[in-house]
């Protein structure tokens, strides 16, 4: 590749080829992720685990044997940037197709993804009832504490105080009830297997979510129950904050009341 | 084992004939009139034998989303409800419209509005024939009139449902859901494996097992307008091929009729009878039965119709089809509705009285 003309031909005299050799290689982009623009706001968590996810079904080889189901919120389209077979569900009720999809397809590896407003709101039901039997599937659970995709409304786990374009005085537990922690809530159910809660404000936490999302997959695959990975999120439009403001505070706020680490693995 | 003779209800034979036809995946909730079919399946055990996967859903909601799921990724299957379930399921029927996605929905009909009850009905005429849900779509809806058809059109729907890729629903109600008749099972047919179902639905979003193909995504979603009208222009093309191709009707004594009852299903029975009584005083009367209410067989009344003095339409409702056949026969002939509703079933008198309104 040290043809004179190559339009990769840098200042230097090497190309990209030359630079990035496999024996220097420290780090790249999961071959399953598209190269095309992602629609996600800078400083989106729904970007770093979409990536993880990537890495997690190519580390395990399962690229050709894998069902993802999209929510609807702003991963709408996550079918657009993992090389996948997809189906795009209504909203809430991406469990109910992946029970189906695991029950038919037994040997594939089957996950949704799902906002909080999708999955402890509208689609309650489906969630619990499809983590209770036990269907051998994972639910990747993105809490932002709000409503990203439709311009920042209250979701179920808001927290108390906090403002929103349908709580603009902030979240008044009299008015609006309580956020919810569903995660606790689907640790209680014999169906679960694991049920972890993760985010991935900084490399050691990215780290550990990896880690998270890989058990939950083989537990899946190896007809453990279902699995649930909750990853506090921020949504930086929708917080209407800078993403290292957006980092900052959920880490004081959201963190303060949805504790990480794992709530159950019967492992 | 082949063409089993049995005595069912119409709905133990849909289970009896899903199991034989190769179905892949019964998921359903439980509400009268209908109950049995899960009941039957849950006997039959098909999982041990078929393969066939049976889930009770924690609602109709979930049911049809799971038949979304299931049917996006290629298999063979279906759900049953009544009425009030089928109203939770239109949102997901929507979906599967948009994105084209088979899969069988079976509606035991009983009566509204609301909770209603439980007794038969066909008021959801409408509701079957023009979607249901948001969006501009249409389901195949074919209308058994007998447990044999019960058992014979699940297979075909199936076919009807895939070779469109189209949702497809047999409209019954509680009167042969609930009643007892010989039935001839339909011969027996393996589920399909894994190459014939890439072979038959090379779109499915199932893993792509089978090397070669690139990802497949199942979505109605389409943001940009003009990529969302040209779905919405193909989707009609495809309508319009299945209302050229596949209209179904059954016709009796129409050949010297100058009445026509235009009926289907339970009311296409009890109009028979009527038909024949109407005869022996001397009323030169026909039955028109559509099979299939969408399409509906319009070309063929308007057709009939030329030779008509006047219709008369038989349904359990307030009127829904009787639209349907005065726009097929636009004004040439009068066209009058009879019905009874809440549950109360037409009794066969009433509607040779309604004959000499005519
Ligand atoms: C039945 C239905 N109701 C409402 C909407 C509008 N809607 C789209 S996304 C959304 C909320 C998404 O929030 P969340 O699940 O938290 O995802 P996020 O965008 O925050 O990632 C709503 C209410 C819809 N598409 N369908
Ligand atoms: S609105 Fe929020 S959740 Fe949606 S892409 Fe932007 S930051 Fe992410
Ligand atoms: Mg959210």
């Amino acid at each position: 590749m040290s043809d004179k003309n190559h339009p990769e031909k840098q200042a230097s005299g090497l190309t990209r080829a030359d630079i990035i050799r496999p024996e220097n290689l420290v780090y790249q982009k999961p071959e399953l992720m598209n190269d095309v623009n992602m629609h996600y706001c800078p400083g989106c968590s729904h970007g770093v685990v979409h990536k993880l996810i990537a890495e997690v079904i190519e580390e395990m080889g399962m690229a050709d044997k894998t069902i993802g189901i999209s929510p609807v919120g702003c991963a709408v389209f996550a079918y657009r940037y993992l090389d996948i077979d997809w189906q795009e569900a209504a909203h809430g009720r991406a469990p109910a197709l992946a029970t189906a999809c695991k029950r038919l397809w037994p040997d594939r590896l089957v996950f949704t993804y799902q906002g909080d407003g999708d999955l402890a709101c509208i689609g309650t039901a489906e969630t619990l009832h499809a983590l209770n039997r036990g269907e051998n599937i994972t639910i990747i659970f993105i809490n932002n504490a709000i409503y990203g995709m439709t311009g920042g409304q209250m979701a179920p786990t808001t927290l108390l105080g906090m403002k929103t374009s349908t709580c603009p005085y902030g979240r008044d537990p009299k008015l609006h009830g309580f956020p919810l922690k569903i995660t606790e809530l689907a640790a209680q159910l014999e169906g679960t297997a694991y049920v972890t809660r993760q985010s991935v404000h900084n490399v050691a936490a990215i780290r550990k979510a990896k880690k998270a999302i890989r058990h939950a997959f083989e537990n899946s695959m190896q007809g453990k129950g279902s699995n649930l990975v909750e990853i506090v999120s921020t949504c930086s439009s929708g917080w209407k904050m800078s993403p290292i403001k957006a980092n900052q505070w959920m880490e004081e706020h959201m963190l303060e009341f949805y504790h990480l680490g794992d709530l159950k693995d019967k492992d | 084992m082949e063409n089993e003779i049995l005595l069912l209800k119409g709905n133990e034979a849909i289970a009896h004939a899903a199991i034989r036809c190769g179905c892949d995946g019964y998921f359903g909730y439980p509400i009268t009139p209908q109950s049995e079919v899960l009941e039957t399946l849950s006997v039959l055990k098909p999982w041990e034998t078929t393969g066939m996967v049976v889930l009770q859903a924690e609602s109709e909601v979930a049911s049809i989303n799971m038949l979304y799921g299931g049917g996006g990724s290629g298999k063979r299957v279906m759900t049953s409800s009544s009425s009030v379930g089928i109203a939770l399921m239109q949102e997901g029927i929507s979906y599967m419209a948009g994105a084209e996605v088979p899969g069988l929905i079976v509606n035991v009909q009983r009566g509204g509005p609301g909770l209603g009850t439980i007794q038969p009905s066909q008021s959801d005429y409408n509701q079957a024939t023009r979607g249901g849900g948001n969006g501009d779509y249409n389901v195949i809806v074919l209308a058994p009139n007998s447990v044999q058809e019960m058992a014979d059109f699940v297979d075909l729907a199936f076919e009807l449902s895939f070779k469109y890729r189209n949702p497809a629903m047999i409209l019954s109600d509680g009167v042969i859901g609930q009643m007892m008749e010989k039935v001839v099972l339909p011969p027996f047919k393996p589920r399909r494996t894994e190459e014939e179902i890439a072979r038959e639905c090379p779109w499915a979003a199932n893993g792509h097992g089978l090397k070669g193909r690139r990802p497949n995504i199942i979505t109605s979603l389409e943001m940009d307008p003009v990529e969302m009208e040209k779905k919405n222009l193909h989707l009609q093309a495809k309508y319009k091929e299945i209302r050229e191709k596949e209209v179904r009707y059954e016709t009796t004594s129409c050949d010297d009729a100058d009445i026509l009852i235009v009926a289907f299903g339970s009311a296409s029975r009890i109009s028979l009878k009527a038909m024949e009584t109407a005869r022996k005083q001397g009323l030169k009367v026909g039955l028109f039965r559509p099979i299939t209410l969408w399409p509906f067989p319009e070309r063929e009344i308007r057709e009939m119709a030329r030779h008509l003095k006047g219709i008369l339409t038989v349904e359990i409702n307030a009127g829904q089809m009787v639209f349907d056949v005065r726009a097929a026969v636009d004004g040439s002939v009068p066209v009058r509705h009879f019905g009874r509703l809440g549950g109360i079933v037409p009794d066969p008198d009433e509607i040779v009285q309604e004959l000499y309104k005519l």
